[in-house]
């Protein structure tokens, strides 16, 4: 009792300075500690909060370690089968084309098993957002190989690290969908420091006010960790994603709209 | 009243939309109707034939082994369907082409020179209405007012201008078709 | 006066669906069913009611957007034939799992594999057990006409949002490629947004103030609560088996024997009864309307009445497991069938009943 009283003494308006979102739910992430999936969450939910589109938004969640996205999100949500966001959320906004619609997918999900619908709705220039969280490997599954993992590095099904002449190179898939004329906006940001945090939030933002201008698909990237997965400390994660990750993922806008 | 027919000859002779119009004038005559294509390979420029159903009551099988009448009007189709008219059933064949004439002793065969007398058309389009209006001459089972209801009701709004010429072309069919063999 | 027009039965689907007022298609080109694509795409049908028509990149693509568009409340369906239809199983048993309403047209064809563009009812155990992953069932109705092809839109739909629970019309090329006369009903108004949030409040439509939000999912990791859901869709199941069995029976009062049929091969089989009574046999035949709820009460009955049961259809023999379950192997129970394509002819059937029984 003693200590709870201390603590309201200390939660008043005037000391706050920061504030979790309503937008996401009092549910404990399920994701490991340090990983960059709950700063991503946060982000997406803000956005949506500062347009006041809660009623307007539906999500869709992927297969991967943001299966259970809806859990945290109090938004409308739907679950996808692997890699099949896309198709999902070109149903959700051709039959409601004044909602938000957004997908939340990991690599392996959007890069590999749901290429295909990747590169389609990119293609035919859906007005939705995805956002492409890119930790270069698979968490939920236990650290296998992801289309996204680099050159020589570790995983479950690479142990002795990604072979490129056998397994093939890591796909930029970023890069790839710029180049198709039915996306407006793709960029790739990050979120393992506030400053990485403020310009991600910036772009996710502009990604989701686009859905009105009806001009394209918006594509954000975001380049994170996976502490657990590369089998590193947090901290140790973020350095080895600076060093190694943005290099060949480097961050910034690829393709912008016209002015 | 059932009347069971195979259309048969090259794709672009207008054999499925014959049988379209026959189906449609059954139609406006409040009968029912079945039209069953080869579909396949088959369609894009090979033989065509398409099987088609006229009758006073509910159709059963739309798939049929022997037919009342056979419209032939090449000579693969004459190999191939000469043979599943019913017996004291009817052929009716367009000559031009044919190099073995049917052989068949217990039905009856009409020859209608539809080709030929399209030729002297103002289109040579209307070579399957001239084969329409034989058949209807030995086999009246729709009305021709009803066959250019049909006429009306297949076409789109576009080609409606052409249904003189092909109302024409039908009316010369029953003036053309020959008999070849009768039974009694 | 009636409008009556002579259509496919794939063109027969598309137009039954823009009159029922259906919020969106999605598909992918497939013989024999591309007609069902090519004719909604024609009629332009974002003019006409609204409806949303989008050619996917691929089958899977087109069942999950069904999928999502059955999760927020919409109707929606797609459509293809054997192989897309062995594509579309994944988002077809997630449909199941997440209780949602579509219908899926399987205008079926020859397999294996690739197999043949012909006719054929060699998805029968596809259809009627579930066909992707776990356990569940879709309603199945099988049309026999192009009529049929085109009421049955509208009924897999009603039936479709009763249960919370997909459909599937199994058709074959046969009955999708044939014309036949087909009595076009009235044009029904397309549900408003808000109307869909009343008929639907589970479904995504956007979270407002008066309620939680939706969530579209198949997924719970927690095992007790994944078997409560699974007696749930059982239970369900059951409460479709006792209300919604469709049959039709022909000739069956004075029949010693019964041919079994649905589909195109009813269609065949009922010309097969017509010849095989100028011979003098008392033959009979039920056809399945629906092949899940299947008529099994009726079969049973009829067990006790006949000398044998003939199941006819385009297939090495399926639905004839049904049959002898049905009849709980009282009696004599043959299969005959085409296969790889091939049409049985009327006569063909009836030799069958003549060898297997006489």
């Amino acid at each position: 009792m003693a200590e709870n009283k201390i603590n309201n003494d200390i939660v008043k308006e005037e000391n706050l300075v920061y504030k979790k979102t309503d937008l996401l739910t009092d549910k404990a992430l399920s994701y490991c500690p340090g990983c960059g999936h709950g700063t991503a969450h946060r982000l997406v939910m803000e956005v949506i909060e500062e347009l006041n589109a809660q009623e307007e938004t539906i999500g869709v969640a992927p297969v991967g370690c943001s299966v259970l996205a809806y859990e945290f999100m109090d938004i409308d949500m739907q679950q996808a089968a692997h890699g099949r966001a896309p198709a999902l959320a070109t149903a959700l906004k051709r039959l409601y084309p004044e909602k938000y619609v957004f997908t939340y997918q990991g690599d392996g999900d959007l890069a590999a098993i749901g290429t295909a619908e990747t590169i389609h709705a990119c293609n035919r220039g859906e007005n939705i957002t995805i956002i492409f969280v890119n930790n270069g490997i698979y968490g939920m599954t236990g650290g296998q190989m992801a289309p996204t993992t680099l050159p020589g590095m570790k995983s479950s099904t690479s142990p002795y690290g990604r072979d490129v002449e056998s397994m093939g190179a890591p796909m930029k898939m970023t890069e790839l969908v710029a180049q198709l004329p039915g996306t407006y906006f793709v960029t790739r940001q990050a979120v393992h420091t506030p400053a990485a945090v403020r310009k991600a939030k910036k772009a996710l933002k502009k990604a989701f006010e686009n859905q009105k201008l009806k001009k394209g698909l918006s594509f954000v990237e975001i380049v994170s960790n996976c502490n657990s997965g590369w089998k590193m400390t947090p901290i140790q994660s973020n350095e080895w994603m600076v060093e190694n990750m943005f290099p060949f993922y480097p961050l910034g806008d690829i393709k912008v709209p016209e002015e | 009243m059932t009347e069971e027919i195979i259309i048969a000859g090259f794709g672009g002779q207008g054999v499925l939309s014959m049988g379209k119009i026959m189906c449609y004038s059954g139609i406006v005559q409040g009968q029912e109707v079945t039209w069953m294509p080869s579909y396949g390979p088959e369609m894009r420029g090979g033989t065509a034939n398409v099987t088609v159903i006229i009758s006073d009551d509910r159709i059963s099988s739309p798939i049929i082994n022997e037919f009342d009448t056979a419209i032939i009007l090449n000579q693969q189709s004459m190999d191939k369907f000469e043979s599943t008219v019913k017996s004291g059933g009817t052929l009716i064949y367009d000559p031009n082409g044919i190099t073995r004439h049917p052989e068949r002793k217990d039905i009856n065969i009409y020859r209608v020179e539809a080709a030929a007398e399209a030729a002297k058309m103002e289109t040579t389009k209307t070579f399957n209405m001239i084969v329409l209006g034989g058949f209807l001459k030995i086999k009246p089972i729709v009305k021709m007012e009803n066959v250019i209801a049909g006429l009306k009701k297949s076409l789109p709004e576009r080609y409606h201008h052409m249904i003189p010429v092909n109302e024409k072309a039908v009316k010369r069919g029953t003036e053309i078709v020959e008999e070849v063999q009768m039974l009694n | 006066m009636k409008d009556l027009r002579l259509m496919k039965g794939n063109e027969a689907v598309s137009e039954a669906a823009i009159r029922a007022g259906v919020d969106g298609y999605f598909g992918y080109p497939i013989t024999p069913q591309s007609e069902v694509l090519e004719y909604l795409m024609l009629e332009r049908p974002e003019k006409r009611t609204g409806m949303v028509v989008l050619q996917a990149e691929s089958e899977i693509a087109a069942i999950n957007m069904v999928y999502a568009g059955a999760g927020a409340g919409k109707m929606v369906f797609t459509s293809s034939s054997s192989p897309g239809i062995s594509l579309k199983q994944e988002g077809i048993t997630y449909i199941a799992g997440a209780e949602l309403p579509c219908m899926i047209l399987n205008v079926v064809r020859g397999g294996p594999g690739l197999g043949t563009i012909q006719p054929a009812q060699s998805d029968y155990f596809q259809a009627v057990k579930g066909g992707g992953h776990g356990d569940y069932k879709l309603i199945v109705l099988a049309p026999a006409s192009v009529q049929e092809m085109y009421d049955f839109v509208q009924l897999s739909f009603d039936l479709a949002f009763k249960y919370r629970t997909p459909v599937m019309i199994l058709s074959d090329g046969a009955i999708g490629q044939m014309m036949e006369k087909v009595e076009i009903g009235e044009q029904k108004v397309r549900l408003t947004d808000a109307q869909v949030k009343e008929r639907c409040p589970w479904a995504t439509t956007g979270k407002d103030a008066n309620r939680e939000r939706n969530i579209i999912t198949s997924l719970d990791l927690d095992s007790n609560k994944q078997e409560i859901f699974n007696h749930k869709l059982q239970a369900k199941y059951k409460e479709i088996d006792k209300n919604e069995v469709r049959f039709e029976e022909i000739q069956t009062e004075d029949a010693e024997y019964i041919f079994v049929a649905y589909g195109t091969s009813a269609r065949i089989c009922q010309k097969s009864v017509e010849l095989a009574r100028e011979k003098g046999i008392k033959v009979g035949l039920l056809r399945p309307i629906t092949l899940f709820p299947f008529p099994h009460k009726r079969l049973l009955e009829l067990s006790k009445q006949v000398k044998g049961m003939l199941t006819v259809e385009m297939s090495a023999g399926q639905m004839i497991e049904d049959v002898k379950l049905a009849v709980e192997c009282s009696i004599p129970v043959e299969h005959f069938g085409r296969l790889g394509g091939i049409i049985h002819s009327p006569e063909e059937v009836v030799e069958a009943l003549e060898q297997k029984f006489l």
